[in-house]
C-alpha cells in the first residue's frame, strides 16, 4: 500500500487485511517509509513490514480517523482492532463467530493472563471509563444480556477504579486470582459455570470474551474512529524501571527496554509475553506487534534447567493434578516420545491450550509442552478432530 | 537507544519459561529425611545387626543399578536418589538377623528385576523394594522367619507366647495373633496390652517395626510437604481398620503390628507404581487395605502387607483407566 520515500500520517492505514483472520495495520506516528520488507517476526512468521522513520516533532493527539461506519463490527475491521490478551484474533471476526448463535453473556477478561504481566490492571485503572464504555458497546452490538467485567482478587485498585465508572447493566465480577485465570475457556466457566465444548468457539455457549485493553481499543475505534496504533507493554525483570508503557506497535524492542532503564543483571533471556507461554526473544530489533503484551528479562539464575526428553517420567501425578483441562499430559508425553499418533488419541491432546502448567510443575523436567505442540500439529496434520 | 550494545548470547527455549523448585532428587531426599527417624531408632535399637543390614541393602541396590548402566552402556541414574531409596526401603522390611548375604540378593533383586529390567526410573509396574523383599520371602521363607524371635531378637519383651502352637518357629506377636484368631477364633493374648510397644519400642519385627509413632511422623511429614497424597495412607488405613474390626479382631491392634504403616505411608505411596488420579489412588489405598487384612487374617503365611501392595500395583494401569478424568469440554472420560 506504500512504498519507499512515501510520507505516511499517524493513522494512516499502511497494510490491508488479507485472510479471513488477519487484520489492517495502521502507521502509528507521522512520517516517511523507509522500506518495505520482509521480516520473521516475533512469532517467527514470515511477514512483510514496513518501516517508517518518524518526525521528530509528533502531535499525538491527532491521527488520521477511521471511515465512520454503521455497524461496530466493520468499524473495529477499519481499525484493525485485534485482541490484546496476547492471541491478536481480529475482534470483527471475533463478533461474527456466533454464526447465528445468540450471544447472551460478554465478558470483558481483566484476568491478566500471565504472572509478572500488569498491563490489563494497568488499562483498568488508567481507562476505567473506556473499558466500561467498551464493554457496553460490545453489550449493544451481540445484544446481550449480561456483561460482565472480570478481575482477579488481587487487583483492589482496578476493582475500585472499575466500580467508579460502572454503569447499572455493567456487572463487575472479581474471581480468585490463580493462573490460568485468564484463559478463556477457564474465565467462561468461571462466569457461567459452562464448559466450552471440545473443538468449538465461546459462542457455542452463547458467550463471547474481549481483553479489557480490547475494550478501551473498541471504544477509541468507535467513539474517536481511532485505529488501532498503541497498546500496553509491561516492561519488567531485571531492567532499571519495570514499568506499563504505552508503546506505539512497531516499537523496537531493544527502545522499551533502554526506556525502563536497560538491564541491572545479566539478563540471559527476554520474553515476548509472559513466562509461562510467551516467546523468547532472539533479536531485540524486532518490533512490538498488537499481540506483545509484555517484555521480562530473566538472568541464568530465573531460568529453569534445561527440559530433556530422555529424563524419565516418574508418575508423580504433578501435571494431572496442575492440568486446568484435566489432561494427563504425562500420557501425552510419552506417547509422543514414542511418535505413537494412534494411542495417543485417547488423551484428546487437541484439547490442550498450552498454558505451561505441567511443565512448570515437572520434578524431571520433561519437555511437556514441546512433546504436546508435536502431537498437535501430528494430529492437525492428519486431520483428527478429538 | 539500544538497551544492550554488546554482543550477548541469549538462552532461547519455548515456553514456559519458568519452573516450580521441586526436583526428583529433592523429592527423594524428603522421603529420605521422612525415615530417617525410624531408620536411626532401628539402629539404637538394634545396633550393629541394622548397621549391617542397611548398608548391605543400600550398597548392593545402588551398586546394581551403577552396574547395569555400566554394563547397559546407559546414562548414570544413581544421583536421582531413587536406588538409595530402594535400598533403605528393602532393608526396612528384614528382620534385623538377616544373613547379609541375603540381603544383598534382596538389593540386586529389587533393583535389576524389579526396575532396570523394565526401563528404568518410571517404567517399573512393581514397588521395587517389594520385589526384592517378596524375592527373598519365597526363598528362604525359614531363614527369615527364624530371625524373628518372640521376646525380641536380644532380650525379652514379654509376649506371652500362645499355647498349643508348636508349628510355629519364632513368629512375631503378630504372627501368634493371627494364627490363634484363626485356630481358635480368639486371641491368645490381649492385644491391647502391645500398643504401646508396637508404637515406640517393638524388637519383634523387621527393621522398620521398630516404631509406629515414628512411621507416622514420617507419613506425615511426607503429607505435610504435599510429596504424597493422603488418599493412598487414608483408603489403605481406613479400610484396613473398618475390616479388622468387621472380621472381629482388634483394629488398632492390626493397624499398628507388621508392615502395614512402611506399607500404608512409604511403599504404596510410591510414584511410579501408584495410580495418577486422585479418586484412583483412594481406590488403590483401599484394595491395598483390604488385601492385606484379609491376607494377615485368613492367607496362609506371613508378608500380607508385600502381597497386598505388589497385587494392587498390577492393577495400577486398570486403575488408571477407570478413573481416567473427564477433560474439561468433553461429555466422557478421555485415556
Amino acid at each position: 500500500m506504500v512504498k519507499s520515500g512515501d510520507a505516511v500520517l499517524r493513522g494512516q492505514l499502511i497494510g490491508e487485511a488479507q485472510g479471513p483472520i488477519s487484520a489492517n495495520v495502521h502507521s502509528p506516528v507521522n512520517g516517511e517509509v523507509a522500506g518495505v520488507y520482509s521480516i520473521r517476526l516475533l512469532s517467527g512468521a514470515l511477514a512483510e513490514v514496513v518501516e517508517i522513520a518518524p518526525h521528530a516533532e509528533q502531535d499525538w493527539d491527532s491521527f488520521v480517523r477511521i471511515d465512520a461506519a454503521e455497524d461496530v463490527s466493520e468499524t473495529l475491521r477499519m481499525g484493525g482492532i485485534v485482541g490484546l490478551g496476547g492471541a491478536a484474533f481480529p475482534s470483527s471476526v471475533k463478533l461474527h463467530s456466533s454464526h447465528g448463535k445468540p450471544i447472551h453473556t460478554v465478558i470483558v477478561n481483566g484476568c491478566e493472563c500471565e504472572p509478572y504481566l500488569t498491563c490489563d490492571d494497568r488499562v483498568m485503572r488508567e481507562w476505567p471509563e473506556r473499558v466500561v464504555a467498551g464493554a457496553r458497546i460490545l453489550g449493544a452490538a451481540t445484544g446481550a444480556k449480561r456483561v460482565v467485567i472480570a478481575l482477579e482478587n488481587d487487583k483492589p485498585e482496578a476493582c475500585e477504579a472499575l466500580l467508579r465508572h460502572s454503569r447499572p447493566d455493567v456487572e463487575i465480577v472479581v474471581l480468585q486470582a490463580r493462573y490460568p485465570q485468564g484463559a478463556e475457556k477457564q474465565l467462561i466457566y468461571s462466569i457461567i459455570g459452562e464448559e466450552v465444548p471440545h473443538g468449538r468457539l465461546p459462542a457455542s455457549v452463547g458467550v463471547l470474551v474481549h481483553n479489557v485493553g480490547t475494550a478501551a481499543a473498541i471504544t477509541d475505534a468507535v467513539q474517536l474512529r481511532k485505529p488501532l496504533v498503541e497498546r500496553v507493554v509491561t516492561v519488567t525483570g531485571h531492567v532499571g524501571e519495570p514499568a506499563n508503557f504505552l508503546a506505539l506497535i512497531g516499537t523496537p524492542i531493544s527502545h522499551l527496554l533502554a526506556e525502563a532503564g536497560g538491564f541491572t543483571a545479566e539478563v540471559s533471556r527476554i520474553i515476548a509475553g509472559g513466562p509461562m507461554t510467551g516467546t523468547a526473544v532472539a533479536n531485540l530489533d524486532l518490533p512490538v506487534v498488537k499481540g506483545t503484551s509484555g517484555l521480562v528479562a530473566l538472568t541464568n539464575a530465573d531460568l529453569p534447567p534445561a527440559v530433556h526428553a530422555d529424563q524419565p517420567c516418574i508418575r508423580c501425578s504433578r501435571c494431572v493434578t496442575a492440568c486446568p483441562m484435566r489432561l494427563q499430559p504425562y500420557a501425552i508425553g510419552i506417547h509422543a516420545n514414542r511418535s505413537d499418533w494412534e494411542g495417543i488419541q485417547r488423551f484428546v491432546p487437541l484439547s490442550c491450550i498450552e498454558c505451561g502448567c505441567c511443565e512448570t510443575v515437572c520434578p524431571t523436567r520433561r519437555p511437556l509442552i514441546q512433546l504436546i505442540r508435536r502431537a498437535k500439529q501430528v494430529l492437525m496434520s492428519k486431520g483428527v478432530e478429538a | 537507544m539500544r538497551a544492550d550494545p554488546g554482543s550477548r548470547t541469549w538462552r532461547l527455549a519455548s515456553s514456559p519459561h519458568v519452573a516450580d523448585t521441586v526436583s526428583c532428587s529433592r523429592i527423594m531426599l524428603i522421603v529420605l529425611a521422612a525415615l530417617l527417624p525410624v531408620t536411626v531408632w532401628a539402629v539404637v535399637n538394634m545396633g550393629m545387626l541394622a548397621v549391617g543390614l542397611l548398608i548391605a541393602c543400600v550398597v548392593s541396590a545402588v551398586g546394581s543399578e551403577a552396574l547395569w548402566n555400566w554394563i547397559a552402556r546407559k546414562p548414570h541414574t544413581i544421583m536421582d536418589g531413587s536406588a538409595l531409596l530402594t535400598g533403605l526401603l528393602l532393608a526396612l522390611t528384614l528382620p534385623p538377623r538377616t544373613p547379609l548375604w541375603i540381603a544383598v540378593v534382596g538389593g540386586i533383586v529389587s533393583i535389576c528385576l524389579g526396575k532396570m529390567i523394565f526401563g528404568g526410573l518410571g517404567w517399573n509396574l512393581f514397588n521395587p523394594a517389594l520385589v526384592g523383599k517378596a524375592f527373598v520371602a519365597i526363598s528362604w521363607t525359614g531363614v527369615l522367619s527364624e530371625q524373628v524371635v518372640p521376646g525380641g531378637w536380644y532380650r525379652g519383651i514379654d509376649v506371652s507366647a500362645p499355647t498349643g502352637h508348636d508349628a510355629i518357629t519364632g513368629a512375631t506377636r503378630l504372627a501368634i495373633a493371627a494364627a490363634d484368631k484363626a485356630a481358635a477364633g480368639a486371641y491368645g493374648f490381649d492385644t491391647t496390652q502391645h500398643y504401646v510397644p508396637l508404637l515406640f519400642r517393638n524388637l519383634e519385627g523387621s527393621l522398620g517395626e521398630i516404631s509406629a509413632a515414628l512411621l507416622i511422623l514420617g507419613g506425615f511429614v511426607l503429607i505435610a510437604t504435599r510429596i504424597i497424597d493422603w488418599r493412598i495412607p487414608a483408603g489403605y488405613i481406613g479400610t484396613a481398620a473398618v475390616l479388622s474390626w468387621t472380621f472381629g479382631a482388634d483394629p488398632v491392634f492390626h493397624v499398628l503390628a507388621g508392615g502395614l504403616l512402611l506399607g500404608a505411608f512409604f511403599m504404596a505411596t510410591d510414584y511410579v507404581t501408584s495410580p495418577m488420579t486422585k479418586i484412583g489412588r483412594f481406590l488403590f489405598g483401599c484394595g491395598c487395605g483390604l488385601i492385606n487384612i484379609v491376607a494377615r487374617l485368613y492367607g496362609p503365611g506371613p508378608e500380607a502387607t508385600t502381597w497386598a501392595i505388589l497385587f494392587m500395583n498390577g492393577l495400577v494401569p486398570l486403575i488408571d483407566r477407570l478413573t481416567a478424568p473427564r477433560v474439561f469440554g468433553w461429555r466422557k472420560r478421555n485415556g
